[in-house]
């Protein structure tokens, strides 16, 4: 279980209605006119210090935007994004660059996230060398080495190309770069989903270890409902954009309320011949629609085993039904 | 009791490399039975995809396999691609991981389903083209009419995968081999993928190899489980004793070190030290030796070998029991 976290604290992020839209077409030569593709729309949430938040949802849901929104990586993002009391798009670009300090990611495809060129040390050290530019080489190497060594690599592979590793240990050198600064918080986009069976629960045991020793906020992101169940403290479901749950890991886990979330938990096999037989589950029908023509409504109805007439005409929006657990839909309590 | 459909004995796959010969599967020794499913559960570099493509005829061409492949009671190991042609797509059917690039993105979803029948059944385009919206149906394409004259591009991944399947199964196959047939898909649509196989099955009439990472997949659909490690069988059994009581300390590491929904509140997951196996630098031995949790001295020096132990059940361990 993750570690505990304490519940009053202020929170380190506060994301307030929160929209990322592309603009799709309607180039200089294009026939068909600009379209707006909606990949966040109206996201809030508040992140603590030392909690891990996990994003689930199918793809095209919007789970990656959303995590690279709260970085400030992508352009056209709309609402705000309090850091520790400061909002940080009235930051300018030398203050971002000192935040970008407390904030890293890591990323699914660990070798494509390493440049084959540089050495591991490199690598490690590079942020480092960007944010801590007076440090003694030495003493920077020294760090380097003492994250190798936490993050379960040989210190002396340090002048190693990344081509030298297996894709679990291209991850740990990801991880190892990520947190030579010592962030407040970690953006995990689908850690473990490229891994190994056997090697995806080293990792999983690194993060939460990791955590433990250095006290940041995670947000993880990934489809793997099992998980996410497993290092999460508090869940969100987004579908097509949007808050379609978001609930502590056991009230989502025992006591779904939106159909969506019931489909997506009852979907996950378990590794268990019998009560996989005996599971009943929600086969959703039909495909996520497109995001660039959302249904009207509720974005789930097309897919919905609830559905009614209400849910064509009127949105429901993300209401709190008990303490720390809201749900968008007319028929939660059905 | 009815002929296996497949009888692979003592299956060996070598690739020539730079680097030296790659032994990608040893002395790999297996059966399915009519109407069977059989799993095969291993991790990248554990010869479960090789051991399939040498099966199909498909193996890349630094690649060489040896032993014997018996479909249906025939030698087909070495065929000429011309003779694998009369069986390949008619008889014995693959699926494979990825339906974007294992379709052909120049035709439409019509023609490469009814290629498949005009070739081995010789029907004519109109009938072809009947049997073709009729099977899509049967994988639960909606408006098949339609949608059979769109491109690839133009079909969701799951709905891609659904015409793999469909297209898979046009000739009735007496065997699927369906490789990691749900890895790249979204969660729900695997629930999908899972049910319709689920239906196949039970319509009885085709056998199935699955193979997959996956040990949920495994646990839904299959009655028989082989679990491979670098090249070999470790451990093969019935489906409920392998999950219940597995005998191999890869098969019990595997187990353990997933996350389950159904789990209690674990602090940490249990995981199995150490780097996938790399092929052309395995320990003596056992090759599980330097991960494996019981290992002794025996395990160092000498390859167990894969033994029978209960009725129907095979494990290459040295351990009497776990």
């Amino acid at each position: 279980m993750p570690s505990a976290t304490p519940l009053s604290t202020a929170p380190l992020l506060s994301v307030q209605d929160l929209k990322v839209h592309f603009r799709i077409g309607g180039g200089f030569l294009s026939r068909r006119p600009a379209r707006i593709l909606r990949a966040v729309d109206g996201v809030s949430f508040d992140l603590r210090p030392g909690e891990t938040l996990g994003l689930v949802g199918e793809s095209g849901c919007g789970k990656t935007t959303l995590g690279r929104a709260v970085l400030r990586l992508l352009p056209n993002i709309d609402g705000r994004v309090v850091w520790l009391g400061e909002d940080l798009a009235k930051l300018d670009p030398e203050g971002m660059r000192q935040k970008r300090r407390e904030m890293q990611i890591v990323f699914q495809d660990p070798l494509a996230a390493l440049d084959p060129r540089m050495t591991v040390g490199e690598i490690i050290g590079e942020p480092l060398a960007t944010f801590r530019g007076d440090l003694p080489k030495a003493e920077g190497k020294r760090m380097v080495q003492a994250m190798m060594a936490r993050v379960g690599l040989l210190p002396q592979q340090i002048n190693r190309y990344p081509h030298e590793f297996s894709g679990g240990q291209c991850q740990r050198i990801g991880i190892a770069r990520a947190m030579i600064n010592h962030p407040k918080l970690v953006v995990c986009d689908e850690p473990v989903s490229a891994l190994d069976v056997s090697i995806q629960a080293q990792i999983v045991n690194l993060l939460m270890d990791l955590q433990q020793e250095f006290g940041m906020s995670m947000i993880f992101i990934s489809h793997n409902l099992s998980v996410v169940r497993h290092i999460s403290h508090r869940i969100m479901v987004l579908y097509l954009g949007r808050v379609a749950e978001l609930a502590s890991r056991d009230q989502l886990y025992r006591n779904p309320r939106h159909p969506y979330t019931q489909a997506l938990i009852s979907a996950v096999p378990i590794p268990d011949p019998d009560l996989e037989r005996q599971k009943q589950r929600i086969v959703l029908t039909g495909d996520l629609p497109s995001p660039l023509n959302p249904p009207s409504g509720c974005a789930f109805r097309t897919r919905c085993p609830k559905v009614t007439e209400i849910c064509a005409r009127v949105r429901p929006d993300l209401l709190p039904i008990e303490s720390g657990h809201q749900v968008a839909c007319h028929h939660w309590d059905e | 009791m009815p002929p296996p459909v497949l009888d692979i004995s003592d299956l060996e796959i070598r690739f020539a490399t730079p680097d030296g010969v790659v032994e990608a599967a040893n002395k790999v020794s297996l059966t399915v039975e009519q109407g069977e499913t059989l799993g095969i559960v291993g991790e990248s570099g554990s010869g479960k995809s090789q051991v399939f493509m040498a099966v199909m005829g498909l193996l890349a061409s630094n690649g060489r396999a040896t032993g014997s492949v018996k479909f249906q009671g025939e030698e087909i190991l070495g065929r000429r691609a011309s003779e694998l042609n009369q069986i390949r797509g008619a008889r014995m059917s693959m699926i494979f991981q990825d339906p974007m690039t294992s379709l052909n993105p120049y035709l439409t979803i019509e023609r490469q389903l009814t290629e498949v029948l005009e070739t081995h059944r010789g029907m004519s385009a109109k009938e072809a083209r009947h049997a073709a919206v009729a099977m899509l149906e049967r994988v639960h394409i909606p408006e098949a009419d339609q949608r059979i004259s769109l491109y690839p591009f133009e079909f969701s991944g799951g709905m891609r995968q659904r015409a793999m399947i469909a297209m898979a199964l046009l000739c009735q196959p007496e065997l699927l081999i369906a490789d990691e047939p749900t890895t790249a898909l979204d969660v729900t649509v695997q629930a999908q993928i899972l049910s319709l196989m689920g239906e196949l099955k039970e319509a009885g009439k085709t056998s199935f190899v699955v193979i997959t990472h996956d040990l949920g997949v495994i646990a839904g659909l299959c009655d028989r489980v082989l679990v491979m490690y670098a090249g070999r069988i470790v451990e093969s059994g019935p489906v409920r004793d392998i999950f219940k009581s597995p005998q191999h300390p890869y098969t019990a590491g595997l187990l353990a070190s997933m996350p389950r929904l159904d789990e209690s509140d674990a602090t940490r997951l249990t995981a199995i030290p150490g780097q996938p196996p790399n092929l052309q630098r395995l320990p003596p031995g056992c090759s599980f030796s330097d991960r494996c949790p019981r290992v002794f001295d025996l395990c160092r020096s000498i390859r167990p070998p894969l033994e029978p132990f209960a009725p129907g059940r095979m494990k290459a361990c040295h351990l009497p029991h776990l």
